[in-house]
């Protein structure tokens, strides 16, 4: 076993020869994969890197801070809508609009992380929840956003270089995602990383030991908006075309079905849960087309259900999967991974 | 005007008042803020509108059953998935009730898909009543008379019969009650389905005035609990009068100011309160032991 010897071994980001060769075999599996994968698959593993986001974002917030937040779909709008905006009607490029935008969301969300100062529970829930809201009808009632009908997002260019294709959006989202992957993994090893988990684990007794609770705990939700609005930026070039709805209470709650079924306080879980849930959520809305259960299904829907909603049972079976997965496996897929290296390690025993 | 906007206020008031008093006891006794309590009367009122429609029984039989099946449905929540999460802290709870609206959205919107229903009311919403210059529907009427009854059932309940004292000691301290014999387990069950039949009475009389769809209770749910929090998760009578002034400053605010911005209005006082009185207004503030 190799032994640390100061403070700067034990923060650094890869700390062996092997993880530094898994990391480079990664970042090779990630380059090459868009060129053999089918488009629908690159247009999945998009939409995957920017629920990863999303994911670590709000873990930032709930599982390392332990602040609840029903309102995330909030910041994700305002990313996607400051982005977009700041295109079409400032011509910014696209990388500024983005971090512009986020930088928005990030201001949002220290406001918003001042009411939580004197907030907990459910009380805090309903705050956020408000917020939330209170967004998506702002957005909806102002004309210059396009009010309900929506706006489209402009031509994507990347440095001069035109981005029309899945593979090309592709390079630049997946690209954003691993830096902000990285950058999530080493903030939790720094001074401010372990500032949130001291306010998670007893908020009093992480002020006696110094840590300023003011600066801290607004600081959690301003990164955690920040992430948010990123990954809303990328969402509106994905989509193409944003509108209000879209951004309502249920994305929320996905969002915190993401973290939950990723593992609370953990990046590796939330990058597992983002692209597992996002894969679920693409396959569940064709279920119906599934070889035996999908007939199955439908003459199930004609005989006591309607067929016309059949595509709700993914919001029976997302439902059922945070029910359970809170009650029997607390720590997510992130648990799971655990229980089975230590398994594996310690097999034949 | 300013009456006439006071009472249609009132009476939508009490539709929140009602939803509240369902979240606020069930978070009374086990501490478990109910999101899944506007999905649970929807389906109720669905059930009312499927006994009603479908099978051609009478109202009052549809409505008996609603509420049957309402408690039977709270019961079988807090049974089978509330009770077996082992050591839940509140984000749990949150998240379990979270996806309990999921399932139970996605239940009605298979069954019944998402295009409108009409739940046919014998209490009509377009025959209106004077009192005084405003005029007030029979229905908004029924509905503040309902909610009065229901507010004034509880609150004899809770003071004088066996069980709702039960339920008090519950609250208190779980450990000392289950020590003076009450069962704890079953006292939570109860309150379930009590919790979930006022919500589908709320349910099925707001069915009437807005459309009969799985979107239904969305927006009421979480003005309810909004107005729990605003009078105070833990005080049935907070929760009730927080129903009421919800109901009353959104009325004045549509009427004088905007429209539009009506829902959003709402929260932002919430949100003003909590900060100055972060345990509701009502409410007695504890300071946590560490």
């Amino acid at each position: 076993m190799d032994m640390k010897r100061d403070y700067y071994e034990d923060i650094q980001l890869l700390d062996s020869k092997v993880l530094w060769f898994w990391f480079l075999m990664l970042v090779a599996a990630l380059a090459t994969f868009p060129f053999i994968a089918p488009t629908y698959y690159v247009y999945m593993a998009n939409y995957m890197a920017i629920n990863v986001i999303v994911t670590i974002g709000l873990n930032i917030l709930v599982g390392y801070t332990g602040q609840i937040s029903l309102g995330h779909a909030g910041f994700f709008a305002i990313g996607a809508y400051g982005t977009v905006m700041l295109m079409s009607l400032l011509h910014f490029p696209f990388l500024l609009a983005l971090v512009a935008a986020a930088l928005i969301a990030a201001f949002f969300g220290f406001i918003l992380g001042l009411p939580a100062l004197r907030l907990e529970g459910p009380y805090l829930a309903i705050a956020t929840l408000g917020f939330g809201m209170a967004i998506t009808q702002v957005i909806g009632r102002w004309e210059l956003f396009g009010g309900r009908m929506g706006v489209e997002a402009p031509a994507l260019s990347f440095f001069g270089i035109p981005v029309m294709t899945d593979l090309g959006r592709y390079f630049v989202t997946a690209t954003i995602a691993f830096i902000m992957v990285l950058g999530a993994r080493n903030l939790m090893k720094t001074r401010v990383g372990r500032a949130f988990i001291a306010i998670r684990d007893s908020d009093i007794a992480a002020e006696t030991m110094g840590v300023n609770l003011v600066y801290y705990k607004t600081l959690a939700f301003a990164v955690s908006a920040f992430y948010t609005g990123i990954a809303g930026g990328l969402f509106a070039f994905l989509l193409g075309f944003i509108s209000p709805s879209t951004f309502n209470f249920i994305l929320s709650i996905y969002f915190l079905a993401f973290v939950i079924v990723g593992g609370l306080g953990s990046i590796f879980g939330s990058v597992m849960g983002g692209i597992v849930m996002t894969w679920l959520l693409l396959e569940l809305d064709k279920i119906q087309e599934l070889p035996l259960i999908g007939g199955m299904l439908i003459s199930f829907s004609e005989n006591f259900m309607t067929v016309a909603g059949l595509p709700n049972i993914s919001s029976i079976i997302f439902g059922l999967i945070i029910v359970l997965l809170v009650i029997f496996e607390p720590l997510g897929l992130y648990g799971f991974w655990i229980r089975t290296k230590i398994y594996w390690k310690t097999w034949p025993f | 005007m300013f009456l006439q906007l006071l009472l249609s206020g009132i009476a939508f008031g009490s539709l929140y008042a009602l939803i509240a008093l369902a979240m606020v006891i069930i978070y009374k006794t086990s501490e478990v803020p109910n999101f899944g309590q506007g999905e649970m009367a929807m389906l109720s009122t669905f059930v009312a509108f499927m006994l009603l429609d479908t099978y051609g029984h009478s109202f009052f039989v549809s409505f008996l059953g609603a509420l049957v099946f309402a408690a039977l449905l709270g019961v079988f929540l807090e049974f089978v998935f509330l009770r077996r999460a082992k050591d839940p802290n509140i984000l749990s709870l949150i998240l379990i009730t979270l996806g309990f609206e999921m399932i139970l959205y996605g239940v009605a919107s298979w069954k019944w898909g998402a295009d409108q229903k009409d739940l046919s009311f014998p209490v009509s919403d377009f025959d209106l009543v004077n009192i005084g210059p405003a005029v007030i529907s029979y229905l908004n009427l029924a509905t503040l008379l309902v909610a009065l009854v229901l507010m004034v059932l509880l609150f004899l309940f809770f003071r004088y019969t066996k069980v709702g004292i039960a339920m008090k000691a519950t609250q208190q301290n779980p450990m000392a009650a289950r020590i003076n014999g009450i069962r704890v387990n079953r006292i939570l069950s109860v309150t379930w389905a009590m919790s979930s039949t006022i919500g589908a009475m709320a349910g099925m009389l707001l069915a009437p005035v807005a459309t009969l769809d799985p979107n239904l209770m969305l927006e009421p749910l979480l003005k309810g609990f909004a107005s729990a929090v605003l009078g105070g998760m833990t005080t049935l009578v907070g929760a009730a009068l927080g129903g009421y002034m919800l109901g009353i400053i959104e009325n004045l605010f549509g009427g004088y100011v905007s429209l539009e911005f009506k829902s959003i209005v709402a929260f932002g006082i919430i949100v003003l309160v909590l900060c100055f009185r972060p345990s509701g207004l009502f409410a007695k503030h504890y300071v946590r032991k560490v």
